[in-house]
């Protein structure tokens, strides 16, 4: 019990700690790139924190997540820019829209079961990702919406550069992360790894897994479309290119790479992501000429790979416990002496 | 154009893009049932082949050995590519089997990235002439090679399963892999067979497919997904099923591009993907036990 409390309490002071390090950092890093890099980091940390939630404690698997991001976005994008709403009411309107819309569409898709699953939700996605090219009328077809999205504002403090903005992404972040840290905690979080242990075991003890499993589909969903949101009015022009298969993948990539079962994996499968294709950038295009596209997926697809045969619990998770049995492997080593 | 020679004519390219969705839906279940993973990399396997065959053609070899040396290519990049990752990962879970799958899918995209950018490739068509034209219709000679390689692929299969050792192996352990194993059959030589042969099934489909749409580094991404559709439609156990479905998906998506809406023809495959996992996850011809809640 006294162990328990005293991981609550490190918990609670690493994120504090985290915290206020998060808010020092725009008065530290002045170069305007990387604060832009930032923005995106902490708007993608969201998405990724909603998707680890489903992944790690509800063991639910989700192909088609930039669907959901990509709703936030254009609910945004079209009900401030085409109807003049207002952009909070607009975020709003698509958080709720997104969440109902997961709910429902979460009923016939979790009655299937691990690749079947898999593949519905890449289904869903993909579906959601065809309608956004081809309503012209509503979304502006491939060339995207082209009214301009109008800046987020309190009163008349417009939100239009990125260190103003830097503080409202990552406030956002930060309230997803403390949030679901809550849920994993809570009666609702217990329910949930009962179910990714055993789903049989848990419906035995009387879980309603299937009320859980669609909650937390219906959050992920809600988070990643607060992220499509803040992408909208920080872009301010959105397009379907940003929200088919490649993006679902990519969040998947920094789910799995950061740690499904930590609080700290979203970020560090972010950040590291991120680092990692920025970098590539510079670099790739000094060797590969050719190369005019998409050449992160090439380092998507071997990390992914790699991590998933050695590493499958991610950076966090997966180093801690080769830690943990490093430790355990050393203090055995050390008693067995004393036994004699 | 009236009415009819215009369904004929939805007909006649939903069945030459069918017959493709066939040959990948092969693949897929041939894959599935031997291992029970599904092989998201199944569509790259169509872009090797097709990519290989025009770099070969392109330092000058002549067609018929530019197209075996492709196959055999490809057939040995999977071969490595099963012992090396798939081996490895025997025993995850099915999810992340499917998360490694569509990491090497992505991979083998990049790496084509790389090596042959983003250009669009043409490979000449395999035979000269001009379109054909059927009441009304029209059809590229090509289609007809399309369809004659399906029906090809489909009759040699038939034979190797039916009639030598190896074919047999492989129909055992898609039967029950524990009693294979009770009579001398090595799973894992089986997988790689699996694999090896899937390989050599895309790449011919990539190759033969290619003179009527461009080769791209990225054209595998949505064969590989509507062969994938048309599998399920036929049910992933069955592989008349795959062929049925995949002629069937090619037929629909053509009717519904015509007929519809020839933006969603894309969205259509994966509408029936939807309809299909949620009305009857077994697909036509599937069996009943597949893994529903």
């Amino acid at each position: 019990m006294k162990d328990l409390a005293r991981r609550k309490r490190l918990r609670h002071s690493l994120i504090a700690l985290f915290t206020l390090l998060i808010f020092a950092l725009p008065f530290i890093i002045t170069n305007n790139y990387y604060l832009s890099v930032l923005v995106i980091i902490g708007i993608h940390t969201t998405v990724v924190v909603g998707l680890c939630l489903l992944m790690g404690y509800a063991g639910q698997i989700s192909l088609g997540h930039a669907a959901f991001y990509g709703l936030g976005a254009y609910v945004s994008g079209i009900l401030t820019s085409t109807y003049e709403v207002s952009p909070w009411i607009a975020i709003f309107v698509g958080a709720v829209g997104t969440g109902i819309l997961a709910y429902v569409m979460g009923i016939p898709i979790f009655r299937l079961k691990e690749h079947y699953l898999a593949l519905a939700t890449l289904g869903l996605g993909l579906i959601i990702h065809v309608i956004f090219v081809e309503e012209v009328e509503l979304t502006g077809g491939p060339s995207g919406l082209s009214n301009g999205i109008p800046y987020l504002s309190f009163g008349n403090f417009m939100l239009n550069n990125d260190f103003r903005y830097y503080f409202l992404v990552w406030t956002v972040a930060l309230i997803a992360i403390i949030l679901a840290n809550n849920v994993v905690h809570s009666r609702i979080g217990r329910a949930l790894r009962s179910i990714h242990g055993s789903e049989f075991a848990a419906k035995s003890l009387g879980v309603d897994t299937v009320k859980f499993k669609l909650q937390v589909f219906a959050l992920s969903a809600v988070y990643a479309s607060v992220a499509g949101s803040l992408y909208a009015h920080y872009i301010t022009f959105i397009s379907p290119s940003p929200f088919g298969m490649m993006t679902s993948i990519q969040f998947l990539v920094m789910a799995v790479v950061g740690g499904l079962s930590s609080i700290w994996g979203p970020i560090f499968g972010v950040t590291a992501i991120t680092v990692l294709t920025e970098g590539l950038k510079s670099f790739m295009y000094q060797f590969f000429p050719l190369a005019g596209g998409e050449y992160e997926i090439i380092v998507f697809g071997i990390i992914l790979v790699i991590i998933m045969i050695f590493l499958p619990e991610g950076l966090t998770s997966g180093l801690a416990n080769t830690y943990e049995s490093w430790r355990y492997r050393k203090e055995k080593a050390d008693d067995a002496p004393k036994n004699q | 154009m009236n009415l009819t020679s215009e369904l004929l004519q939805y007909i006649l390219s939903g069945l030459t893009m069918g017959g493709i969705y066939a040959l990948v839906a092969l693949g897929f279940v041939m894959i599935h049932n031997v291992t029970g993973i599904i092989n998201f990399a199944q569509g790259e396997f169509l872009m090797l082949g097709a990519m290989f065959m025009v770099t070969l053609l392109g330092i000058g070899l002549p067609a018929p050995l530019a197209l075996i040396l492709s196959i055999l290519i490809v057939m040995v990049i999977v071969g490595i590519m099963e012992t090396g990752a798939i081996r490895s990962a025997k025993k995850a879970s099915p999810v992340t089997l499917i998360i490694i799958t569509i990491g090497l899918s992505t991979a083998i995209r990049g790496i084509a990235l790389l090596v042959w950018g983003t250009n669009p490739y043409r490979i000449p068509p395999f035979s000269k002439g001009g379109t054909i034209h059927i009441s009304g219709a029209t059809l590229v000679p090509q289609s007809l090679w399309v369809i004659g390689t399906t029906a090809a692929v489909l009759v040699l299969t038939y034979i190797i399963f039916e009639y030598t050792y190896l074919g047999k192996a492989l129909k055992a352990c898609m039967v029950n892999k524990f009693a294979a194993r009770l009579m001398g059959i090595s799973p894992q030589r089986m997988s790689l067979l699996a694999f090896m042969f899937s390989a050599a099934i895309g790449a011919l489909a990539g190759i033969v497919i290619a003179p009527i749409t461009f080769v791209t580094y990225d054209m595998g991404l949505m064969l590989g997904l509507k062969g994938f559709v048309a599998a399920v439609l036929g049910g992933l156990s069955s592989t008349t099923g795959a062929v049925i479905g995949g002629l069937a998906l090619g037929i629909i998506e053509s009717l519904g591009a015509g007929l519809i809406s020839s933006g969603y023809k894309d969205g259509i495959a994966f509408i029936i993907l939807l309809l299909v996992l949620f009305l009857k996850p077994g697909g036509i011809f599937g069996t009943s036990n597949t893994k529903r809640v």
